[in-house]
């Protein structure tokens, strides 16, 4: 159980500091590759918490699409001629003071609410079976309409994308 | 080697156990940083990139409370949902975003303000 809190903190502070980078960083390259160490660290937080389907997942759907989707924006929207691409910010002060009462107020909540929670799940077999048989009965129609929603937004993505809708 | 198992033993007694809270409290604090990311950032990708900031903090959230509240696979469930939703999204504002700069020249989210030229 204690290489569990060890892995633990190594995953959280491997999480938490590249998304810092994400957010902090003038460099646009900068922040899209430390949003991969964000979700690398957050699929091994799913690790820990007994989700080994949900942690592959997190990292074919995220690394492999969502990251690599917003490399293409960033390299289709920049001229990458330039290696510095620097981007403003505005409002930092408020923002970071709004922030810092939402966070806090946030973890303070969950830790008087649940802090004495900690007795988990029975650890078990891989989740796989148990979801498929999920998705499969009890959420039967949430997963056809999300595989409609993937249809339309596909479609909607290609025609939206295209250059030039007269031809 | 023995040196290396008394340093071990060290950490391992000065962490606390984790429980419940642990997981919630990094959720909250990396939700705060995908909001601020949102609300401070000019580039149009970045904004993107808190989005999805704040979604991971909701599925850590999500399956935090399956493992320790509830005890059953309904929250994995939810957090499949999630990950669905924003692989839809992040596709189709990537789209928007592209069309912004083909019309705007610019992905800077203040001065893409009219509605009609």
């Amino acid at each position: 159980m204690q290489l569990f809190d060890v892995a633990f903190f190594v995953f959280a502070l491997i999480t938490l500091v590249s998304a810092f980078i994400v957010v902090f960083s003038r460099n646009i390259i900068y922040s899209a590759f430390s949003l991969l160490f964000t979700f690398f660290g957050v699929a091994g937080l799913y690790v820990l918490l007994q989700a080994d389907f949900l942690a592959v997942t997190q990292i074919l759907i995220y690394v492999g699409g969502i990251l690599v989707l917003l490399l293409f924006g960033v390299m289709l929207t920049n001229k990458v001629i330039n290696v510095e691409i620097k981007t403003g910010t505005l409002q930092t002060i408020p923002a970071l003071i709004l922030v810092a009462v939402v966070a806090g107020s946030l973890a303070g909540l969950f830790y008087s609410m649940w802090g004495g929670v900690g007795v988990p799940m029975e650890a078990g077999r891989p989740t796989t079976a148990v979801l498929g048989e999920l998705l499969m009965t009890s959420y039967l129609l949430p997963f056809e309409i999300a595989s409609v929603i993937l249809l339309v937004a596909l479609i909607g993505a290609a025609m939206t994308a295209r250059r030039n809708r007269k031809a | 080697m023995s040196s290396l198992l008394s340093l071990w033993h060290d950490i391992t007694t000065w962490l606390p156990h984790v429980q419940l809270a642990h997981f919630l409290i990094v959720s909250a604090v990396l939700f705060a940083l995908g909001i601020f990311g949102i609300v401070t950032r000019k580039n149009a990708i970045l904004v993107l990139m808190g989005i999805e900031l704040v979604l991971n903090s909701a599925n850590i959230n999500f399956i935090a409370f399956a493992r320790y509240g509830a005890k059953n696979f309904d929250g994995q469930v939810a957090a499949i949902f999630v990950i669905i939703l924003a692989a839809a999204e992040a596709a189709v504002a990537l789209a928007i975003v592209l069309n912004i700069y083909h019309r705007f020249q610019t992905v800077n989210v203040d001065e893409v303000s009219s509605l009609k030229e």
